[in-house]
């Protein structure tokens, strides 16, 4: 029987060909969204934990409380001991320290002054310790524009537009202005070991990336830290553990009024990830509903198109005592082998073009000049293995939903007045 | 017969009346700049500075020549010990023994504040008199810490002056001003001083204890504690170099 069909399919194109085409093009949209959806959340939880929130940040109260102003004179102390007993108790995660600092960087001339000076934001982490998971974290290789990475206490990497806009070469001194934890002034000189592009606007305007013990020293920072990231070994973000272990972390010192005491947040409890990443969610299944819904309308008007033509047809099916349900079947079965080969050629090429976007990607740093979101300048999907089978979901359902709502009209046929209609 | 009273004694009790009323705002002004300014001076003094974990001193000396020219040297803690600033006119040097570098501090870094204290740069580098910064208005009278005090209402003349208006009290006998709330553009009060103490220093009275607190932070704020003055001191120019930061 489903052989018959096939056959009748493929012998009228105007049965197969429209209704094919629609499937795929629907299909391929809903793949190609959902990957590039799927590319952004994914980008935009990579570059936040990798450059901002970890998977878990642990701070001290007060500094949680104003950590957009980067209070270090309200930082974490007794970092070393406390990331050990993190280690202990977490040893599936990957912990490491950091400080943010801002200030200025000052370039001297030749006699020592001051030649050029912008304000700077800086990030401190352990570049420099055998073994330390920051310079892969970083993806320093990847980003390095010039230069190298820091090899020795002192160095530093310089945002490559950055650098350019203070004309600072490889090898020149920096002197970094800030401030103390006590809240002193902090004045120390860097050379500028190599200079970076990680495309993501958030960290390329006016970034500096130095050493944490160099940092320490020059801020009066012993055994301090701002924040302790902490990363789930195989660096995919799992909301529901991060959150029990925050929820966890925390009761335990629910009793401790210290305002210095540690706090730790997951990643979606963060400054306002959690509604960013539901948004994200929400987009995605908004898109899956319009295109369904829109697929739909469209195949229910080429099943209705498809009635009106083949009403003479039907007329002599029910004529020669073919039942309507039967009928009715045969039609639903027509659409969803329609709408099954629609959805694996609208797959294929959905999941072809979510390759290319993947592995090249969309460039749209100009859109991205004040934006304060760690997500990357170049836009890039990403193939998920649920995108294989998601384009089945309106593939199938639009193609069943319009055959079956067009084909109703075949119970409102009459059997009395078939002759009359046909005209026999 | 009705005697008449001689002329005299009516034009004294009119320039009695006058003498009652309450003097100008620009004339207290006047007397405040004149009581503390002078041509140069050599000043000792400590921050103490309360930050929300710890208080810390820090320690400095400072040559003042008249409103454009100011050297000072920081001589404790010992982080701090060694670094100099410089400021002539409207620019600001630093020296850090530390990087053996000399810095312009200009922008935004004007606004940080010094040594962590509840002082800006920006703080640091008003020093011009009040009289030629503000137009003042004589809002009241009011007793502060059982002196008799005028309150002044001061508005910006000028348009780079860091604090749009201030609101001053000024000690009616010895014209030193006891408490004062500086005010921004929008009206919010961005920092107030308050005099805990004061003395006479040759023939002038000095404000030797003042509270300083940036209200937009918290904190107990800073404690500033002049240790020695010295007006008209002798204070050769080479001292108003950028050679002598490096000395």
């Amino acid at each position: 029987m489903i052989r018959f069909l096939f056959k009748g399919l493929m012998r009228d194109r105007s049965r197969s060909l429209f209704p094919v085409l629609t499937v795929v093009i629907g299909v391929m949209l809903t793949v190609f969204v959902t990957n590039w959806i799927n590319g952004f959340e994914f980008d935009f939880i990579d570059s936040s934990a990798r450059f901002n929130t970890g998977h878990v940040r642990i701070m001290s109260r007060a500094y949680a409380r104003e950590a957009d102003q980067v209070p270090n004179d309200l930082a974490l102390v007794g970092v070393g001991s406390l990331t050990d007993r993190l280690r202990e108790q977490y040893p599936g995660l990957i912990w490491v320290s950091r400080i943010r600092f801002g200030g200025l960087l000052d370039i001297p001339d030749a006699a020592g002054e001051t030649r050029e000076q912008e304000p700077v934001t800086g990030l401190a982490v352990d570049l420099l310790s055998t073994g330390s998971p920051e310079p892969g974290i970083f993806k320093l290789d990847e980003v390095l524009v010039r230069g190298r990475t820091p090899r020795r206490a002192g160095e530093i990497l310089v945002g490559e537009d950055f650098s350019r806009r203070l004309n600072v070469q490889l090898g020149d001194t920096a002197t970094l202005i800030g401030v103390t934890m006590a809240g002193g002034l902090a004045v120390a000189n860097f050379t500028v070991a190599g200079t970076i592009r990680f495309g993501v606007e958030a960290m390329d305007r006016g970034a500096i990336i130095a050493d944490i013990a160099d940092i320490r020293a020059a801020l009066d920072m012993e055994d301090a830290a701002g924040e302790i990231l902490g990363f789930f070994g195989d660096f995919i973000y799992r909301d529901p553990q991060a959150r029990e272990m925050a929820a966890r972390f925390n009761s335990r010192r629910a009793g401790d009024a210290d305002e210095f005491a540690p706090v730790m947040e997951a990643l979606a409890g963060q400054a306002g990830m959690g509604d960013l990443l539901a948004m994200v969610g929400m987009f995605s299944g908004m898109v899956l509903m319009v295109f369904i819904g829109i697929m739909s309308i469209v195949l229910w008007n080429a099943g209705l198109m498809g009635s009106l033509r083949r009403y003479g047809e039907i007329g002599v099916r029910l004529a020669m005592g073919e039942t309507k349900s039967h009928i009715y079947a045969t039609l639903i079965g027509e659409s969803l082998m329609i709408g099954a080969l629609g959805t694996l050629i609208g797959t294929a090429v959905g999941l072809a073009a979510s390759y290319y976007l993947q592995v090249h990607g969309l460039n749209i740093g100009f859109m991205m000049k004040n934006a304060s979101l760690y997500a990357s300048n170049v836009l890039r999907a990403k193939v998920s293995p649920a995108s294989f089978g998601i384009g089945f979901i309106p593939g199938l359902a639009a193609t069943f939903l319009g055959a079956a709502i067009s084909g109703l009209g075949i119970y409102r046929r009459q059997t009395a007045r078939l002759m009359k209609e046909l005209e026999i | 017969m009705i005697k008449r009273r001689p002329a005299w004694i009516l034009v004294a009790l009119a320039l009695c009346l006058a003498g009652a009323q309450a003097p100008s705002g620009d004339w207290i002004l006047q007397k405040v700049d004149e009581n503390f300014g002078s041509d140069n001076k050599i000043v000792h003094s400590r921050m103490i500075i309360h930050g929300r974990r710890a208080s810390r001193t820090v320690e400095a000396r400072s040559w003042i020549q008249g409103e454009k020219k100011s050297f000072t040297e920081y001589l404790a803690p010992p982080r701090e010990a060694g670094t100099k600033m410089l400021k002539l006119g409207d620019q600001l040097w630093t020296f850090s023994p530390s990087t053996d570098r000399t810095i312009l501090i200009s922008g935004h870094m004007l606004r940080q504040s010094v040594m962590g204290s509840d002082l800006s740069y920006e703080d640091f580098m008003e020093d011009r008199k009040l009289m030629d910064l503000y137009a003042a208005r004589v809002e009241g009278e009011e007793a502060l810490e059982g002196r008799p005090c005028w309150v002044l209402e001061l508005t910006a003349k000028a348009e780079d002056v860091a604090y749009n208006s201030r609101k001053v009290w000024v000690d009616k006998e010895r014209f030193v001003t006891l408490k004062e709330d500086l005010f921004a553009k929008s009206g919010r009060l961005l920092k107030r001083t308050e005099v805990k103490d004061v003395a006479l220093a040759e023939g002038r009275w000095i404000a030797k204890r003042v509270v300083f607190k940036d209200m937009l932070k918290t904190g107990e704020g800073t404690e500033f504690l002049l240790d020695e003055i010295r007006f008209n001191a002798e204070i050769p120019d080479y001292i108003f170099s950028k050679a002598s930061l490096k000395k």
